[in-house]
């Protein structure tokens, strides 16, 4: 068995919309346990865990939490980042509508801990179903007493309040995402302050990816330690991937940290459709690595992501058969990015403007020596001065190409007539 | 219209969005005048310039009139590798329009999206509010019918 379910483990189980349902099946009994807890046992109980961010940055959560429950000033938020926009990502989406009480307990347990009193889930425009989804459960929540005013009479009082996005990828960033909740575009701001400091609307703001909250449910069932025990050294409890792109089971899967790239592509996704040759695989989505087959033992693990220094470790796995070549892919997400970019900083504007036309020369056979020299020059330029993640990670997967696809380049310049 | 939708809405500049969205949905042409950012920008207190910068930032709000209908094609990787250019074409010709462009009856707008979220059943496209997956040329004839059957 190469899954573990943890926080997916109800989805077959509960009609996601029956509140009863998800109480049956054990749901908000770690939240009447919590709110019996000191606000620090439960920040401690995270600490434990060593529970990191699922939304790609994988930022220790109890950090997180530490620095909004110190926090003086008030009101504090918790923020969800349900926005989940970065191309091959969808596992948030089956979290909000397959089990979406376990996301709300798990926003109602950090709004204790950190003492905030008003919630919002920020979800992309797309996801019409889990918006409605969701709304129909926070309604039901509030009916029962979880949310609102004096939470299972323990003079707790927190609510949630659901916004959308409209189109726009960069607003998953969480300073861009902070911005649009305030009603204007979404331009991220310089840091620091942090979020924790000063997030929405200057306030002190508890900010996470909808996987990441509802983790916190079972930290506070199971006990940190417990949870700590799944996973790896560096990379604890479960990782659900989004797996997509030529296999015969693209979807979700849930695993422990740790299994490789592999299994999940031949076990779990069965291979490629017509048994063809796996030649690369997008990890993370738009803005992660691509790598050859032979680098598919890798384990899924945070430190793995960390060693391409790129910091979307969300859990896309996209599969890319022989059929594909290197140029049609990384034009695919050059346009992305050129498409996507705010126009705040210059690096970023100008910078993915450029390497797309860098990248159509090589796609229209017209590429030459010195193409291939201002690719590595700007995309470095590009990692190391843009004010953001977006156009500090938009030349990851050309950095990787060149990196392991290098004859693919060269082979292009010195033979364009050729395939 | 406008003005009764604005009167359901807190008078709170974060609001913004949120009646920009909703607004935009029950109109016709799908499309946010320069007349209604006005209106709208009275209504919360706020510059006409600063709710303009906000109906250009974002990719679902137009300022020029489109189709009653918007189809969105998705383009990014997952949705490419499984067929995307095919299904593209096949609207094309169904819509006799290019992506970007509106049908001369005004019925719908062909246009490109970034990924939708549904990579598991690519190749994708979205309609309005509503997402469909695993397409085929069949099945993207059977759809466009039934939207043309209906009103
Ligand atoms: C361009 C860009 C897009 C992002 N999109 C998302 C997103 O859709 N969902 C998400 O949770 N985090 C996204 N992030 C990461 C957030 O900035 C932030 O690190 C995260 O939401 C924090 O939550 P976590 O600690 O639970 O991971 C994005 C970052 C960047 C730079
Ligand atoms: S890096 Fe790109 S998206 Fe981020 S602030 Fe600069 S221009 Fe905007
Ligand atoms: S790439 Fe098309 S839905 Fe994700």
């Amino acid at each position: 068995m190469l899954e573990k379910k943890l926080i997916t483990a109800r989805f077959d189980k509960i009609n996601p919309l029956s509140i009863d349902d998800y109480v049956e099946h054990g749901g908000y009994e770690a939240l009447s346990f919590a709110l019996g807890m000191e606000r620090v046992d439960i920040i401690e109980e995270v600490k434990k865990s060593q529970l990191r961010g699922r939304g790609g940055a994988a930022f220790p959560t109890h950090i997180k939490m530490m620095g909004v429950a110190k926090e003086e000033d008030e009101p504090r938020y918790v923020v969800c980042n349900a926005d989940e926009g970065e191309p091959g990502n969808f596992k948030d989406r089956y979290l909000m509508e397959n089990d979406p009480h376990q996301l709300i307990e798990g926003m109602i347990i950090t709004a204790y801990a950190v003492r905030a009193n008003k919630g919002f889930i920020y979800i992309r425009g797309e996801y019409d179903k889990p918006h409605s989804v969701l709304q129909w459960a926070i309604d039901e929540a509030r009916k029962k007493g979880y949310l609102g005013k004096n939470i299972l009479d323990s003079g707790f009082n927190f609510d949630i309040e659901i916004r959308s996005g409209a189109g726009s990828y960069v607003c998953g960033e969480e300073f861009a995402l902070i911005e649009s909740l305030e009603g204007k575009p979404g331009r991220t701001r310089v840091k620091p302050p942090f979020p924790t400091q000063e997030g929405l609307f200057q306030k002190p703001t508890m900010l996470s990816n909808v996987e990441t909250f509802a983790n916190l449910p079972h930290i506070v069932d199971m006990g940190g330690e417990k949870f700590a025990e799944i996973g790896t050294e560096s990379s604890k409890g479960t990782k659900i991937i989004s797996l997509s792109g030529n296999v015969k089971k693209p979807g979700i899967y849930e695993i422990p940290f740790g299994v490789p790239i592999r299994d999940v592509i031949e076990q779990l996704g069965e291979g490629t459709p017509a048994d063809r040759k796996v030649k690369m695989v997008q990890l993370g989505g738009a803005s992660g690595p691509i790598i050859p087959e032979y680098m598919t033992d890798l384990t899924i693990d945070f430190d793995r992501f960390e060693n391409f220094d790129s910091k979307t470790g969300a859990g896309a796995v996209i599969v890319m058969d022989d059929r594909f070549d290197v140029f049609d892919i990384l034009l695919r997400i050059s346009e992305f990015f050129e498409h996507e970019s705010c126009g705040k900083c210059t690096p970023c504007r100008e910078g993915n403007l450029q390497l797309l036309k860098l990248v159509e020369k090589f796609v229209d056979r017209q590429s030459s020596e010195k193409d291939l020299a201002n690719i590595e020059s700007l995309a470095r330029v590009m990692h190391q001065t843009s004010l953001c993640g977006l156009g500090q990670s938009a030349p990851t997967a050309l950095l990787s190409t060149l990196q392991y696809f290098r004859n693919d380049f060269v082979d292009r310049i010195e033979h364009p007539e050729s395939q | 219209m406008l003005e009764d939708l604005l009167e359901k809405y807190p008078q709170q500049e974060d609001q913004l969005i949120e009646i920009l969205l909703d607004y935009q949905s029950q109109k016709q042409h799908r499309y946010i005048s320069e007349e209604e950012i006005a209106r709208i920008a009275a209504h919360l207190g706020v510059s006409e310039s600063k709710v303009y910068s906000v109906v250009t930032f974002y990719t679902f709000f137009s300022t020029e009139p489109r189709g009653q209908h918007i189809i969105q094609v998705c383009k990014d990787v997952p949705c490419y590798i499984n067929g995307e250019r095919t299904m593209r074409s096949v609207l094309e010709k169904l819509l006799g329009i290019r992506v970007g462009e509106t049908t001369r009856d005004k019925r719908f707008t062909l246009e490109q999206t970034s990924c939708l979220g549904h990579c598991d059943g690519a190749p994708a496209m979205r309609i309005d509010d509503k997402t469909f997956t695993n397409l085929d040329e069949n099945k993207i004839k059977a759809i466009i019918s039934e939207y043309r059957g209906a009103k």
